[in-house]
């Protein structure tokens, strides 16, 4: 990809030499281990599950490693329909998560409310924590997910880690 | 004891408050007058013909056009005799209060706090009548009214929360 590049030493040709920026380096690392935060709210979660399990096994993509704790996770995947009681729940979570933190909201439920248009479904998680990629789909295949994760890893790569973001860019990430 | 006798019992011992009895594939529906269901759903869980010692569900029908507007329903099954039977009571709009039945079964409490919840209707004596599933503070009604706005009030596009943690 030209990003990494590999060197080879002169005495015996083995690749122990790499040159890239730190940049690349930190949003390489930070693509690869991205610790998926559990919030399985209805049936995508099923999804959710196969796609971790030995059939998909999401840990390809370093986003296998399920965590219990907001506070070692890295991405949200909010996954079924959003109950507005479980709103505050929501939000109180994703505070907790320590940046740099990415969401995606699987599935029709948790990115428009899907056919839920009723008294007690919020209309897409977005209207209360920033979302990053929406996968559609209800629910969306294992497969469906897996180019989510690929499409946030892409976005990762391009974010800048040492330059400060442009003011526009950063109220647009804002709810 | 066959459906047929079920209701004919009920019936013998509670001529006045009686109101209909519907059988319909096999399911028996036994509606009573408000004043008389306590002592129907005792007299259907002590006697021994009758043995029901098993609370199913309690639900709630609006009619909007009825006079008498809201109908609880209870369902009752009997493990020892394996039959069951629904007993409906009607209540207006003006006054919804039911007797509530938790001295008879202790799992009719979270049944008849749904009810209360979603459609209004107040049980007397029931140890604990709260919301249960709508939050305590939810001020917008009771959202299986059939007058009640499919998409609610405004209170699934309101997020306080969000003005304390962010910014």
């Amino acid at each position: 990809m030209g990003l990494i590049q590999l060197g080879r030493h002169d005495k015996d040709g083995m690749p122990d030499v790499i040159t890239t920026s730190i940049e690349k380096a930190v949003n390489w690392a930070r693509k690869g281990s991205l610790w998926p935060m559990t919030f399985g709210l209805a049936c995508c979660a099923i999804e959710m599950i196969a796609a971790v399990s030995s059939r998909y096994d999401m840990d390809r993509y370093g986003a296998g490693v399920f965590r219990a704790s907001p506070r070692q996770s890295d991405l949200m995947i909010v996954a079924g329909t959003v109950c507005r009681r479980m709103a505050p729940v929501i939000r109180k979570i994703y505070d907790q998560m320590p940046e740099p933190k990415y969401v995606i909201a699987m599935g029709s439920c948790a990115t428009s409310g899907n056919i839920y248009d009723s008294y007690s479904v919020v209309q897409g998680v977005d209207r209360f924590v920033p979302v990053d990629i929406y996968v559609p789909g209800c629910p969306p295949t294992p497969e469906a997910l897996f180019d989510g994760i690929l499409k946030l890893q892409e976005r990762i790569m391009q974010k800048r880690v040492f330059v400060k973001q442009p003011e526009q860019v950063k109220a647009s990430l804002k709810v | 004891m066959s459906l047929q006798q079920l209701s004919e019992r009920v019936r013998e011992h509670f001529a006045a408050g009686f109101v209909k009895a519907v059988e319909w594939r096999g399911d028996l529906a036994i509606t009573v007058t408000r004043d008389t269901l306590h002592e129907v759903a005792q007299f259907l869980r002590d006697d021994p013909a009758m043995d029901f010692d098993y609370i199913v569900h309690v639900s709630s029908v609006d009619w909007p056009d009825d006079e008498e507007r809201f109908e609880v329903v209870y369902e009752f099954y009997s493990i020892r005799k394996r039959h069951r039977i629904r007993l409906k009571t009607r209540v207006p709009e003006s006054d919804c209060v039911v007797d509530s039945l938790t001295d008879l079964w202790k799992g009719a409490d979270f049944m008849e706090r749904e009810v209360y919840d979603m459609m209004g209707i107040r049980f007397r004596r029931h140890p604990d009548l709260r919301r249960i599933l709508m939050p305590d503070d939810y001020t917008e009604g009771y959202p299986l009214r059939k007058d009640f706005p499919l998409r609610g009030k405004g209170w699934r596009d309101t997020f306080e929360f969000l003005d304390e943690t962010t910014r």
